[in-house]
């Protein structure tokens, strides 16, 4: 191939990185040629980050080499990776609200800038890119989407050589999903070459050339995606053969177990969402999903059906009861289970260990009596937990904190589980989840509905809620489309139904 | 150049080092003082340190100082673990003082002292829980900062003394001074240790101490209040009752400022007048802080604050210096104290000034 003429665009040679309790990266070979796109793909905790700040001068390796265009290099800030042609796009976006779009780019480039010619850059280079900014608005008007696209609008200023991707498509709306593709090729296309991080097997089959695989810090392979299965994909990724879900092909849904009643509610928060007259019943023994870009309403809603902010008596009922006004312990007594999305300082209190943890939702069980700590109790209990949920941790004892993302989320889960829920409402049951784990926590999702108990799945990812909900509704600008089972729609559907309430709602803004 | 960097998880080593690094650098920076104050560091230092607890009687005067200390600073632990901030327990010690002496003043006749004091005690801890609910009700029902209230509130209690012992509870044969009419016998705490001022008030002290130790490691309600200080969304989440913690957050620290209140004016002091206390009420502030609201560093501290008061008085007494400096080695020690807690959780690493500015 002519490729080989010309020198890579990055090579990596045995890379290392040692941090106190771990090895992130170790000997790592990477190579990508100009115009590439490149899949880097792994679990959570395979290594996939520390490589990636590495490459962008964020984090200084222990040994390895890195060769830029055929010259070695030693990359060792984020201005200099920059000034060598570097971009990154982070996975969370680090814009300020408050600012327009053009200020936020001032702000992220290294030099002072002309802020007339800087705003006619932005207009020209987002267009030809097919990525439409206008850049005098103010960003917490901005979709996810478009706030994406700032980001992205930011690093091609700079004329990059090299754009890293970390998750750009988890926050995105399928439609989105697809334009942004669009611009990844045209940009490859043009010479630009693109490290694309991501555990979407599909997206990568779709649009990269390349994939290496990271599993515990190593390279465990190369492909080419595209020749590839997701399967075969995934079984590099954890190493092992993903379970097949077990679900019962006939269900009996029982009688309505958790109904919200034209729940409306005024947010507090000045970049929150209101919510409109919310309407939707889980019955017994089935799978609800809400589907839906964050930000749209998600966070109030599950304040709302958690009694962490109480309000009208109607507004909720659980097993017939009315709930509005009770908080959660009230709420708790009725047979609600609540997982929130926020692990730590919320689900669970980072600096206790798990024992105590176990206590936070536990203590109206037998966990407490008369007022008084069992601590064999809740030992027992939290032992059982990490077995039955296969929880890494070094014990009963260890700090919340001390564990990674997917087993805190895999204990939470657990804990709720075990505290027998008539009603289990969950956010993003497997976000930040490694693979093997999620498979697990959505079978054991479709299991507990087996059993006769009400599930709600709020969640960002589409292909979860596709795979285990029995009827999916979406959650746009505070208001919930009706639930449709899953059969009756398909993904293209919803994805329609979560752009475009809040599409129109950013034209009415704009109008207005 | 020196340089803080987050360290992967707190130290546990460095939770009990800051107190003694902190400590260190109040001796330290106290020699500066004194230097600069013309007096020969070393011997400041023995007047201040070494003088007031070298015999017997120091030793009892040392107890007397820490247990109100620690006694106070046991029940403001309570509401600090869950972020309940009373400040004003130098007040509710001031209203229990009042509500004990007006029960010694009223039952002026009754000579056994097995029924006046546990009375004037239990009077006492009304009282302080009497000042304490002020600010508690205002919290729960109209979402005010209770920092502010039990403050201000300190100086009402001060108010209200004042004029009682200028008005009605005056002794008519004080020769008009402002205070009341010494109490009986049967109204004064026995002494426990010969040769010592040290009185029965230390055993509510214990007692407490006990108490604060089983209520914070067994009981339901201390765990939930732990996480509410900790991680108030959990708490939510978890939907504990947040009202509930404020009040007894509060009511615990009026109850033992109130008792300790009452060992004063039937101890040593053994009637009303102003002032009852040489503001133990926010030393115990301090003392519940560098103990780490633990009960076992509480008294650890309490022992270091009351030596600070001793080492005061005896400053002032053989170096002509003057009563503020033991206020201010209180505050130099909650000073550094904040500053080493950084600790906890950064290391401090020393740092080439070139590759320091490369970054």
């Amino acid at each position: 191939m002519s490729l080989n003429a010309v020198p890579p665009r990055l090579e990596l040679r045995g890379i290392t990185k040692r941090y106190p309790s771990v090895v992130a990266n170790q000997a790592i070979d990477l190579v990508v040629q100009p115009g590439e796109i490149h899949a880097l793909l792994g679990e959570n905790g395979a290594g996939k980050s520390t490589l990636m700040k590495i490459v962008y001068g964020v984090v200084k390796p222990d040994t390895g080499s890195i060769f830029w265009n055929g010259q070695a290099v030693q990359i060792r800030s984020p201005a200099q990776a920059r000034a060598l042609g570097i971009g990154m796009v982070f996975q969370h976006f680090s814009l300020f609200d408050t600012l327009t779009v053009a200020q936020n780019i001032a702000l992220a480039l290294d030099q002072k800038q002309d802020m007339q010619a800087l705003s006619a850059r932005i207009t020209e280079v987002s267009n030809r890119y097919g990525l439409p900014l206008e850049p005098d608005r103010l960003v917490h008007l901005l979709s996810v989407g478009e706030r994406q696209r700032v980001e992205i609008v930011r690093c091609l200023l700079q004329e990059p050589q090299l754009l890293i991707m970390d998750e750009p498509t988890s926050v995105l709306t399928p439609q989105a999903v697809r334009k942004l593709f669009e611009t990844l090729r045209r940009l490859a296309a043009e010479g630009c070459s693109i490290l694309y991080i991501s555990h979407k097997l599909d997206e990568i089959r779709e649009l990269c050339h390349t994939a290496t695989v990271l599993r515990g810090g190593k390279v465990t392979g190369t492909a080419n995606p595209q020749l590839e299965s997701s399967k075969s994909l995934a079984e590099l990724m954890i190493g092992k053969e993903l379970p097949a879900y077990q679900r019962a092909s006939t269900r009996a849904v029982g009688e309505p177990r958790l109904v919200i009643n034209e729940l409306s509610r005024a947010t507090t928060d000045p970049f929150g969402t209101s919510l409109e007259q919310v309407q939707l019943s889980v019955h017994a023994g089935e799978i609800v999903g809400i589907a839906g870009v964050s930000g749209n309403g998600q966070q109030e809603l599950l304040y709302a059906l958690s009694g962490e902010q109480p309000g009208q008596r109607a507004e909720v009922l659980i097993k017939g009861q009315e709930a509005g006004q009770l908080d959660a312990a009230g709420r708790r007594s009725l047979g609600l289970r609540f997982v929130p999305e926020e692990r730590l300082g919320r689900g669970a209190v980072p600096e206790m260990s798990l024992e105590l943890n176990a206590l936070l939702t536990g203590y109206s069980s037998s966990l407490a009596q008369k007022g008084w700590i069992q601590y064999a109790k809740i030992r027992e209990f939290s032992k059982a937990c990490i077995e039955r949920f296969n929880v890494k941790a070094a014990g009963s004892q260890a700090a919340a904190k001390s564990l990674s993302g997917g087993n805190v989320q895999k204990y939470i889960v657990g804990r709720e589980l075990m505290l027998n829920p008539e009603v289990l409402v969950i956010a993003q049951p497997t976000w930040g989840v490694d693979v093997g784990a999620a498979s697990f926590i959505r079978q054991t999702l479709l299991d507990l509905s087996q059993s006769g108990v009400a599930v709600l799945v709020i969640s960002e990812e589409l292909d979860e809620l596709f795979e285990i909900c029995d009827r999916i509704a979406v959650m746009a600008g505070g208001q919930l489309s009706a639930a449709k089972p899953v059969v009756e729609t398909s993904i293209e559907e919803i994805g329609l139904l979560m752009g475009g309430t809040h599409a129109n709602h950013a034209s009415q803004q704009r109008a207005a | 150049m020196l340089r803080l960097e987050p360290r992967p998880a707190p130290s546990r080593l460095m939770v009990y080092l800051s107190p003694l690094l902190a400590m260190a650098l109040m001796l330290v920076v106290g020699m500066v003082v004194f230097t600069i104050l013309g007096q020969p560091p070393l011997k400041a230092f023995h007047a201040f340190f070494i003088e007031p607890i070298n015999d017997w009687y120091g030793f009892g005067e040392l107890l007397i100082k820490s247990s109100p200390l620690a006694l106070i600073a046991l029940g403001l632990a309570v509401g600090f673990r869950a972020n309940i901030w009373n400040i004003g327990a130098e007040g509710q010690l001031i209203m229990g003082a009042i509500a004990a002496g007006g029960v010694a003043l009223w039952l002026y006749e009754t000579t056994s002292a097995w029924i006046l004091l546990p009375l004037m005690f239990i009077a006492g801890a009304l009282g302080g829980m009497f000042w304490a609910s002020i600010p508690a009700f205002l919290r729960t029902r109209f979402n005010t900062s209770e920092i502010l209230v039990s403050l201000m509130l300190v100086y009402v209690a001060n108010l209200v003394l004042s004029w009682l012992i200028h008005g009605p509870w005056r002794d008519p044969d004080g020769y008009g001074f402002p205070q009341s009419k010494l109490f009986e016998s049967s109204a004064i705490l026995p002494i426990m240790l010969e040769g010592t001022r040290v009185h029965a008030g230390i055993f509510i002290t214990v007692l407490a101490l006990l108490a604060a130790g089983i209520f914070f490691r067994w009981s339901l309600i201390a765990f939930q209040m732990r996480v509410a200080g900790l991680a108030p969304k959990a708490a939510l989440y978890a939907g504990f009752k947040q009202k509930k913690m404020v009040w007894l957050g509060l009511l615990a620290g009026g109850a033992a400022a109130g008792l300790a209140g009452t060992a004063e004016v039937a101890g040593p002091i053994g009637q009303l007048l102003i002032p009852i206390s040489p503001g133990y009420g926010f030393a115990a502030i301090i003392v519940a802080f560098v103990g780490r609201l633990h009960p076992v560093g509480i008294v650890l501290a309490s022992l270091l604050m009351a030596l600070l008061y001793l080492g005061g008085e005896s400053a002032q007494m053989q170096l002509a210096l003057p009563a503020a400096v033991s206020g201010v080695f209180q505050g130099m020690l909650l000073f550094f104290l904040l500053a080493t807690d950084v600790l906890i959780q950064f290391k401090l690493r020393w740092v080439p000034k070139a590759s320091a500015g490369a970054v």
